[in-house]
């Protein structure tokens, strides 16, 4: 699903350059669940943003889902995200004034579903995350996991191949964190692939295998038994 | 781009910002009233100006006689000069290409009386063509015409103000006047732009005074009138080929400057249409001024909307919204918003300008009006300007990266 070879990249502070990924080489089956875990500074935001295709790779390759990201202008990217992926921010990142139901809805307005096709699939996925009964609230109206939650289906409505979680349980206590890993794992059982960056060793464990980064260079690579997190509800 | 779909979206936005909508909308309202109302007042004053300076005909020129300052061919110094009826028709046979009218003036103070009313007025006796050169206009009945001055009718156009006076309520048309002791028949009542006084005369055949003062031919004052087409230059000529000619006729030495006086309207015109001049300039100036204070005060709203934009475009890149789809959503609604309030602006405007109407006629603003036109341009600069300031900061927000977005708290 994602393959990266050889990945550099490097910011410029001023004079100075940093180089942040130092050569990545890194694959991705359909169906994984990946953690990405690492001090700050390892690079792990920096990787998840690149295959994110938030940010740009200055060399190397980067293929996702057999099609190769390269010569990424703009719109181009703004194309393949809507397409290819699903994020997932530790601020949850939901537009305050639209209710749950918009925000959910919104990646299809993108993709130009009709407004009506729209409202039903977001108030699915809306379902799915058990928020149905939240539909018409404003992100203010909603507790953190909550907000979470929302985020989760937005991220799903668009049925990309690829979900990316930016430390999804930074911004949550242990239980709500408990519950949104539940929540992704039950997605991941479905089948879809999912990258998330975490600093905390019991959320990692949650996942299928961990990805350790130090100063920008893959330090461990390795499958673990998946902790269910159901276990902890 | 135009799908109902996108306006829906747009339309959202709108109703869940009131206070960025209030806003951008209230600066160009606000601009607009305010430029409508400053430029509708301009043109009040130059109206009331126009209406001070130019109430007689422009193309006049009045001739006084003087006397004289320098001894000439055997006559001594100080002596009167008087005009006579031959004047005229001199006049008139010799300056036919420059000639458009002509007309005699005598003026004189007397008691007028109707019934146990009596007054004292000024009257004046002149020729038809009088009427041209005073605009005089008339309310009822009719102005003196050629064969009253022919026939030497005691005929009398009197003043709104004369038959204000005089007959209270009743209708002057067909009554005798006593004028000094003569009896004058009532045929015609004029109103005139320029003041009561002027409304406060009586005109009469000069025929007719000439014969009920001893059947004399002198004459106060010539007002002619030059053929338009002539122009300003045109018109200096003629006032030097016509003093010229008086002097000779009237026996006064050529350098002699007070044996005659010709008064150019058209030497008055010259520093009212420069001095009016000034005034327009002053009017556009504030005009432009308002504009691109409006400008700026919509730019800067723009670069405020979208700072606070920031992350929520950050957010929308991430789902999938290309540049493109970036920058006509915020265009779409700057472009909006500005038209309705650019719309109200204009309407609020006119109307502002509607009601004072002649209210400020005290402070010299008369029937102050915007011609639709610069309204509309104006409207539309500042619909413009709005557009274009959303559209710099818009392309900006757009070109960021969405992780460079999403960071900005």
């Amino acid at each position: 699903m994602i393959a990266i070879k050889d990945l550099h990249k490097s910011y410029k502070m001023g004079s100075n350059v940093l180089h942040v990924l130092k050569g990545i080489n890194f694959n991705v089956e359909e169906g994984e669940m990946v953690a990405i875990m690492g001090s700050s500074g390892s690079g792990k935001s920096t990787l998840l943003n690149i295959v994110g295709m938030l940010d740009l790779l200055d060399t190397g390759s980067y293929t996702l889902d057999g099609v190769p990201i390269v010569n990424l202008n703009e719109t181009k990217a703004a194309k393949y995200r809507n397409k290819f992926l699903g994020f997932i921010f530790q601020s949850f990142n939901l537009i305050n004034y639209k209710t749950a139901l918009e925000n959910v809805a919104l990646p299809l307005y993108y993709q130009r579903v009709p407004k009506k096709e729209r409202d039903e699939k977001a108030l699915q996925y809306l379902t799915k995350v058990g928020l149905a009964n939240w539909a018409t609230h404003l992100p203010s109206e909603l507790s953190g996991g909550q907000k979470q939650r929302v985020a989760i289906a937005r991220a799903l409505a668009a049925q990309p191949k690829v979900l990316l979680a930016d430390e999804p349980t930074g911004a949550l206590d242990s239980t709500t964190s408990y519950e949104v890993m539940q929540l992704l794992q039950e997605i991941n059982d479905e089948g879809k692939t999912l990258l998330v960056v975490t600093h905390e060793e019991d959320i990692a464990n949650m996942c299928k295998r961990i990805v350790q980064l130090k100063d920008g260079i893959i330090i461990e690579d390795k499958k673990v038994n998946q902790v269910r997190a159901s276990e902890y509800v | 781009m135009f799908s109902s779909d996108n306006w829906q979206e747009i339309f959202q936005t709108i109703k869940k910002n009131k206070l960025r909508t209030f806003l951008s909308g209230f600066t160009i309202t606000l601009g607009l009233l305010i430029f409508i109302t400053l430029l509708g007042l301009g043109n009040g004053l130059k109206n009331s100006f126009n209406q001070f300076f130019m109430d007689d005909a422009t193309n006049t020129m009045f001739i006084f006689p003087g006397r004289t300052s320098m001894p000439y061919k055997g006559y001594n110094v100080n002596r009167t000069i008087q005009f006579k009826n031959d004047d005229l028709t001199d006049i008139q046979k010799n300056f036919p290409f420059y000639l458009e009218y002509i007309t005699p003036r005598i003026f004189r103070n007397g008691t007028v009386t109707f019934n146990n009313e009596s007054n004292s007025y000024s009257y004046v006796g002149v020729s038809p063509a009088h009427q041209i050169s005073e605009k005089t206009i008339m309310m009822k009945g009719r102005y003196l015409n050629d064969l009253d001055v022919k026939e030497k009718t005691k005929y009398a156009v009197i003043g709104r103000l004369v038959e204000k006076d005089l007959f209270k309520d009743r209708n002057a048309l067909g009554e005798h006047v006593i004028i000094n002791n003569t009896a004058y028949k009532v045929i015609g009542v004029f109103q005139d732009e320029g003041g009561d006084n002027e409304e406060r005369r009586i005109y009469i055949p000069y025929t007719t005074l000439q014969l009920i003062e001893k059947n004399t031919d002198d004459i106060n004052q010539i007002v002619l009138a030059y053929k338009p087409e002539l122009g300003y230059a045109g018109a200096m000529i003629f006032e030097e080929k016509l003093t010229k000619f008086l002097k000779e006729k009237h026996e006064i030495a050529p350098d002699d400057q007070s044996g005659v006086f010709i008064r150019n309207i058209a030497d008055n015109m010259n520093d009212n249409q420069q001095l009016s001049g000034v005034l327009t300039l002053i009017v556009t100036f504030v005009g432009i001024g308002t504009l691109i204070a409006g400008v700026i005060g919509i730019s800067n709203i723009m670069v405020f909307v979208i700072k606070e934009r920031t992350k929520e475009i950050g957010v929308r890149k991430a789902l999938g919204a290309t540049p493109f789809s970036i920058i006509t959503m915020i265009l779409q609604e700057s472009i909006f918003i500005t038209l309705i309030a650019g719309y109200v602006g204009l309407f609020l405007g006119i109307f502002v300008l509607k009601m004072i109407g002649d209210k400020l006629e005290d402070y010299f603003i008369l029937n102050p009006y915007i011609d639709l036109g610069t309204a509309i341009t104006a409207t539309i600069i500042l619909i413009l300007f709005g557009a274009l300031a959303g559209y710099v900061p818009a392309k900006r927000a757009a070109k960021i990266q969405p992780i460079v977005a999403l960071r900005d708290e």
